[in-house]
């Protein structure tokens, strides 16, 4: 083993060590409901990155499986079903959607495909913001015992598995077949990877993370109005993270997530809106000159560094 | 039953003639320069602001604020494509519609938000002492205000039919349409066209802005919706046709009409989301449907 993958195994030993310990470190809700937001929006970003980074498939209408997760979760759980259950059946409806509108909506190639996505999310939002337009609100009695570090945990737990599922998957054999019809898909179909499979697997299992997210944010939140989580926002913000930390890679949409958040909070004691014209303005930048995003910029800087100090060294780049 | 019916479809086809001039600008620049431009929707809000507040501010009468929202908007498309999508014509076309579509999304955020912060979250829109006028024709009531906006519409469409098979450069904008290569080769610059497509674009979403500002009402989140009108229209009526956009337009707003007539106005918006993924799925190649192989 060489030292690069110890020190990697090190730095994800005291990052999980750091999040399991950090409840007992900070005293203030304030930052552990921080950290939350941010394992929210990692695992929101990773799973849209198995669909839109692994094999290339923009899907703009995320927030759908997001908001059906959170939908199911939110009535079982409030009409007296145990939590766990409920997030499962939240999942497996975000899973059937993803299996009703897959064969149809991968007829629609590259750009055809993210509108059609944008379109379905839209009717869901619309539909659900018709259907359930009362806020939804914890009973009395779940209020009362309302406990903050049960979530917190529930959040790394889930953040965890979606980034060990993206990481599993990239180096599976299936993975490598998402990747090839990302990258060619007449040529994968040519070696016998079945475009159309790999793509339906990949929508199913970024369906069933996001899912989860959304059982996590019925979870978490006190009252909110059903159609919330189907907003468009949501699937914007995951699309915009994973680009900005490197779009196909494992790391990128957890650094796409951190750094989002750490600059809404840092911008939003200053100003309301300018973090999402920050935000904006440099998911642009991002997509115009810098494809692989904040992954892509700090390997060609510690490239270069390498380079310089110890010529002979040099390593071809990684994928993650 | 009868009354009521006529009075929501006169409504459907008054609105219809903005849908189409709202898709028309999205469907030259798409032609054209193989944009996606998902912030269409964002230009037709900063059109309807720039005639909010030179209403307001000056007190021209709103139909005549038309040429400030098509200045301004020909401005802001100008910088917009110096800066962003100017970069993009040279990609193969599959990279460049993935990447003005997610240029789009980043821009339409920078705008809503730009808007947000300059004119607040209010609904605005333009009154005027004759806003409330109408002509009673057979017990339907026709509102003057999108009477004027229709025929503006109509005069929009007509315009740029006669730009583009009249003139030169309407000519070089055609050729690029059907083969940019060969136009390219004919000694047309296919840059400055695209250029020129893009301006043209941002103006018409200016003036469709304004018209919504005057008949209807303007908000910073209202960019979204409306490219989704814009891009169902445009998918309905049929790529690279000038009347099939306003045909589209029409047969849009006369469907949302129906829906909220006989189903309510909850589902008004949904049913043309439904027939723009009928019309995706059921051909395979959606958009480009009626490009010549």
């Amino acid at each position: 083993m060489d030292y690069r993958a110890v020190l990697r195994i090190v730095l994800i030993g005291a990052l999980l060590l750091g999040l399991i310990a950090l409840p007992s470190l900070v005293e203030k809700d304030s930052i552990i409901n921080l950290v939350v937001l941010i394992l929210l929006y990692v695992t929101l970003a990773s799973s849209w990155n198995i669909l839109g980074g692994y094999t290339g498939q923009t899907n703009l209408g995320h927030a759908a499986f997001f908001g059906l997760g959170s939908l199911v979760t939110r009535m079982l759980w409030t009409s007296g079903f145990p939590l766990f259950p409920s997030m499962l059946l939240g999942c497996a409806v975000a899973v059937a959607l993803a299996l009703i509108i897959g064969v149809p909506a991968f007829k629609l190639r590259g750009a055809y495909f993210a509108i059609g996505t944008l379109a379905l999310g839209q009717v869901l939002f619309v539909t659900v913001g018709n259907e359930f337009p009362l806020i939804s609100a914890l009973p009395a009695k779940a209020l009362a015992s309302y406990e903050l570090l049960p979530r917190y945990y529930f959040f790394v737990g889930m953040a965890v598995v979606t980034v060990a599922a993206s990481y599993l998957l990239a180096h599976s054999r299936l993975g490598l077949g998402m990747m090839a019809v990302r990258e060619q898909e007449d040529a994968a179909e040519s070696l016998g990877v079945s475009a159309l499979r790999h793509k339906l697997i990949a929508l199913v299992i970024s369906a069933f993370f996001a899912g989860l997210a959304g059982g996590g944010f019925a979870f978490y939140h006190v009252s909110y109005y059903p159609q919330f989580p189907f907003a468009p926002v949501w699937t914007f913000d995951a699309v915009m993270m994973t680009y900005i930390g490197g779009v196909g890679t494992i790391v990128g949409p957890v650094i796409g997530a951190l750094f989002y958040v750490v600059i809404k909070e840092y911008l939003a004691l200053n100003l309301v809106e300018l973090h999402l014209i920050v935000f904006g303005t440099l998911f642009i930048l991002v997509v115009l000159f810098l494809p692989g995003g904040l992954v892509e910029a700090w390997s060609k800087i510690r490239r270069q560094y390498l380079r310089r100090t110890t010529p002979k060294e040099v390593e071809p780049s990684t994928t993650d | 039953m009868l009354e009521p019916l006529a009075q929501s479809l006169v409504f459907g086809v008054l609105v219809g003639g903005i849908y189409g001039l709202a898709a028309l600008g999205l469907s030259l620049v798409f032609g054209v320069t193989k944009f996606l431009n998902v912030s269409h929707g964002e230009l037709l809000m900063f059109g309807g602001y720039a005639s909010f507040w030179v209403f307001v501010l000056w007190g021209v009468d709103p139909f005549l604020t038309i040429p400030f929202a098509v200045i301004f908007l020909a401005l802001i498309g100008l910088v917009l494509y110096k800066l962003l999508f100017a970069r993009m014509v040279k990609l193969p076309e599959e990279v460049k519609i993935r990447n003005t579509l997610l240029i789009g999304f980043g821009l339409s955020l920078i705008l809503q938000n730009i808007a947000l912060r300059l004119w607040t979250a209010d609904d605005r829109s333009i009154t005027t002492f004759y806003s409330g006028a109408a002509i009673t024709f057979l017990g339907v009531r026709f509102p003057v205000v999108r009477l004027i906006s229709l025929g503006i519409a109509l005069v929009c469409f007509l315009a740029l039919h006669q730009f583009l098979h009249r003139t030169f450069t309407g000519k070089a904008i055609r050729a690029t349409v059907e083969d940019w290569e060969a136009a390219a080769m004919m000694g047309i610059d296919t840059q400055r066209v695209s250029q020129l497509a893009f301006i043209i674009g941002a103006s018409l979403a200016g003036i469709a802005g304004t018209l919504v500002a005057i008949g209807y009402s303007i908000d910073p989140s209202m960019g979204l919706e409306w490219t989704l009108v814009a891009l169902i229209t445009m998918v309905l009526g049929g790529l690279g046709s000038i009347m099939g956009t306003l045909v589209g337009g029409l047969l849009l707003g006369v469907t949302q009409a129906a829906t909220s007539f006989f189903l309510g106005g909850t589902y008004r918006e949904i049913v043309g989301l439904l027939i723009f993924l009928l019309v995706l799925v059921l051909r395979p190649q959606g958009l480009l449907g009626t490009k010549r192989e």
